[in-house]
């Protein structure tokens, strides 16, 4: 089964690498794997995506505990989530074919952001479930090019928190 | 105040309470070390960095402060590495300080550059890259906080050249600001609750003592807890010490090696306490097969080991000492009259099997040595080994009554960690004798070190046990490879000789008959003193688990002392 989960960690070189030494040292299996700003500069938030058991997830979030920078790890798996991805989808379109993938993008609330004389570039953000299904439908029209963004998470309703930056001992 | 870089940094290591340090210079460490000299810290020279962070790592296990190394941008870094590694799985509170090309020139692969962090991710509790001066203060402070707090670790710092030439204001930090970082956990009640009941309903508890037990500090407490609940004591290999190996509840070590008796307590044990241990696989063999009709106990400090290897029912978290104060003071007292008899009686059968116990026959047996040597310092003796069958026998045969006295690495294995780790806990103890018992192959590999302890004029007892084979592999081969022996014969230099070079006093011993004069003639003579025991060649350690087996699979020694034609 897949887990999300999120760690904020210390906005410092190398930190990054850190996370995806851990990884990679105690095969963890990543789905997917987003790092990003957060409200706070000297704070970055990392959404995480594995394929394990509930035992797996508590030593990979007890091991990232473990990781001076990180400062809080919170697993939202069975919480109240808002998960979005995002994807950019570059499709062969000759111009006869453009209305038929811009009526496409409507029905999911996608975009065409960019039109060449014969590729269109779709963006589109959502669940992981609505890309795959936008997906499907522009593969039989050939997909040339795609990048997604992975997860990202946040818990709905009230902000949770772990330690702030002025623990100190 | 506005100071050099340098002064910065020796500032903070006086602050920090280091008073002696080991390592190598080399090209980027030259304005560190000059700026050195005005500070009341000794720089103990050793021949390889990889002695270097040996001593620093013996210097930590003995004394209990932090043990701290330097070695140089480059090959002096990498040289670091097994030592540090070594730390890391034991769990060595140790500073790592190397230097690096100026940062200017990181990432140019500029001369003798080597992206140490990087290398060291993995191995390292936390680690860092200082690029400018004013990193420098608060960089040390909080190297040393996390190297020595919750469950201690080797830190390294790698230090530009031209952080060390730079100005910065200096201000020491009073407090470290990491916000991510908890050392202190503390059990809950609930789970304190869950656990004392367990206590109350066992019937064959066995306490499992591990390093944590020692890091802590909590031998009076394990002591406490034992007798209260009338529960025997298996320990680790590097838990050896937290409990009095002559204490009627003492099974000695568990594992592989472990005594049979001890093996057999786990696996019939219906409650599992586990303290300051990680269920290592040289501990438990067969997981699947491990204790089978116990419950289990795990308390540890660091969660990130708990239900690692073994699924524990109740786990408790936290610093040994206070969590098993609480435990004990909520848990009632227990008596096991029964369950003790039927260890005895496991106990009884072992030293029928045990080679202690039989007459020499005239054949220089590593066990009887390490009985006479024990009997002569009274159990007393500080004692580093290498690693490999001398490592087992002296586990197994110098019974330690006290804590701190065992020396040796446990989770690496690392080959040659004998004499450098003894001049680091010689620095530990200057008023007392340090012995490394150490195996032919073990003590070759660091014995370059020998020049480093004389220059010192350390007080170190070499006790070879020569059996010109790397004895654990070609034991290996022997019982699950006919025999043969690949690339396990070794044939040492006259180690009499190599002493002599170094102006070492040394004797061989062959015969048992020469031993007790021979460990007295260590012993009064001053200074560093060889003895090389050329030993039965073909000894094996038993009992052995082989490796992945059940833990009660052990291959015992045969009954009859087994016909061993030696050519020496």
């Amino acid at each position: 089964m897949q887990y999300t989960m999120i760690a904020k960690m210390e906005n410092k070189p190398g930190v990054l690498n850190r996370i995806a030494s851990l990884f990679r040292r105690r095969n963890y299996n990543i789905e997917s794997l987003n790092v990003g700003h957060t409200e706070n500069p000297e704070i970055s938030r990392m959404t995480i995506v594995v394929d394990g058991t509930p035992e797996t997830v508590k030593i990979i979030e007890a091991n990232l505990y473990k990781l001076v920078n990180v400062i809080d790890v919170q697993d939202l798996t069975s919480q109240p989530t808002v998960t979005r991805d995002l994807a950019l989808i570059k499709v062969q379109a000759t111009p006869e074919k453009r209305s038929e993938i811009a009526s496409l993008a409507d029905i999911f609330r996608a975009k065409i952001v960019d039109v060449a004389s014969d590729s269109v570039i779709v963006e589109i953000t959502g669940t992981e479930e609505k890309i795959e299904g936008l997906v499907e439908l522009l593969t039989p029209m050939g997909i040339l090019e795609m990048v997604r963004t992975g997860q990202v998470a946040m818990l709905r309703g009230k902000t949770q928190s772990g330690a702030s930056l002025s623990d100190t001992y | 105040m506005k100071l050099a870089g340098t002064d910065i940094f020796w500032e903070c290591m006086v602050r920090e309470g280091v008073e002696v340090m080991f390592g190598y210079p080399g090209g980027v460490l030259i304005p560190l070390l000059d700026a050195m000299l005005k500070y009341p810290i000794h720089f103990v020279l050793t021949r390889h960095e990889q002695g270097a962070a040996h001593a620093a790592d013996g210097y930590a296990r003995a004394s209990g402060k932090v043990g701290v190394a330097m070695a140089t941008s480059g090959p002096g870094a990498t040289n670091l590495v097994t030592g540090i590694a070594t730390a890391m799985m034991d769990s060595i509170p140790t500073v790592f300080i190397t230097g690096q090309v100026p940062a200017s020139l990181v990432g140019k692969d500029a001369f003798q550059e080597v992206d140490i962090t990087g290398i060291t991710l993995p191995i390292t509790k936390h680690n860092y890259l200082i690029t400018n001066a004013s990193q420098i203060a608060e960089t040390v402070r909080e190297a040393f906080y996390i190297a020595r707090s919750g469950r201690p670790g080797p830190v390294l710092i790698d230090f530009c050249k031209n952080a060390m030439l730079e100005e910065a204001e200096f201000i020491f930090p009073e407090k470290v600001s990491l916000p991510g970082y908890r050392p202190r956990i503390q059990a809950t009640e609930e789970s304190l609750e869950k656990a004392s009941q367990l206590i109350a309903q066992a019937q064959r508890p066995v306490i499992l003592a591990g390093h944590g037990v020692l890091m802590a500090g909590a031998m009076d407490e394990l002591h406490q807890f034992a007798e209260k609940i009338q529960a025997p004591v298996a320990m680790t290999l590097l838990g050896i010490g937290s409990f009095p190996a002559s204490h009627p509840y003492s099974l000695g070590m568990m594992g592989m090696h472990g005594e049979a008796y001890c093996n057999l307590a786990i696996q019939n044990a219906d409650l599992i306490i586990a303290m300051g241990m990680r269920f290592d696989d040289r501990v438990t063999g067969n997981l699947r097969t491990y204790a089978p009709s116990a419950r289990k106990i795990h308390l540890d400090i660091d969660p990130a080991e708990i239900q690692k290897n073994v699924i524990a029912d109740v786990t408790l978290l936290g610093d040994v000492k206070t969590v098993l104060k609480s435990l004990t003071d909520k848990t009632a007292p227990k008596e096991h009259e029964e369950w003790l008899d039927q260890i005895a009686e496991w106990r009884t059968e072992s030293h029928k099997r045990d080679i202690l116990h039989w007459e020499d026959e005239n054949k220089l047996y590593p066990a009887h040595i390490i009985r006479d040597f024990w009997e002569y310092t009274k159990g007393n003796a500080i004692v580093t080994t290498g690693v490999g069958q001398h490592q087992m026998w002296t586990a197994q045969y110098y019974r330690f009554d006290q804590p701190y006295r065992l020396i040796t690495s446990g989770g690496m294995g690392t080959m040659g960690f004998g004499l450098p780790s003894a001049i680091g806990a010689w620095f530990a103890h200057k008023d007392k004798e340090v012995w490394v018992i150490d195996g032919d192959g073990s003590f070759q590999m660091t014995q370059a070190e020998l020049a480093t302890a004389v220059q010192e004029g350390a007080n170190i007892k070499i006790l070879i046990m020569n059996n010109q084979f790397l004895g654990m592999v070609r034991q290996w081969q022997e019982f699950f490879h006919d025999k043969r022996y690949a690339v396990t014969s070794i044939s040492g230099p006259d180690f009499v000789k190599i002493a002599d070079a170094h102006g070492i006093p040394a004797q061989r011993v062959t015969s048992p008959k020469d031993v007790l004069s021979a460990i007295e003639f260590a012993h009064k003579t001053p200074g560093v003193v060889l003895i090389d025991f050329h030993v039965e060649k073909e000894e094996d350690v038993y009992p052995m688990v082989p490796a992945g087996a059940d833990l009660h699979d052990m291959l015992r020694r045969p009954l009859k002392n087994k016909s061993n034609p030696t050519s020496r």
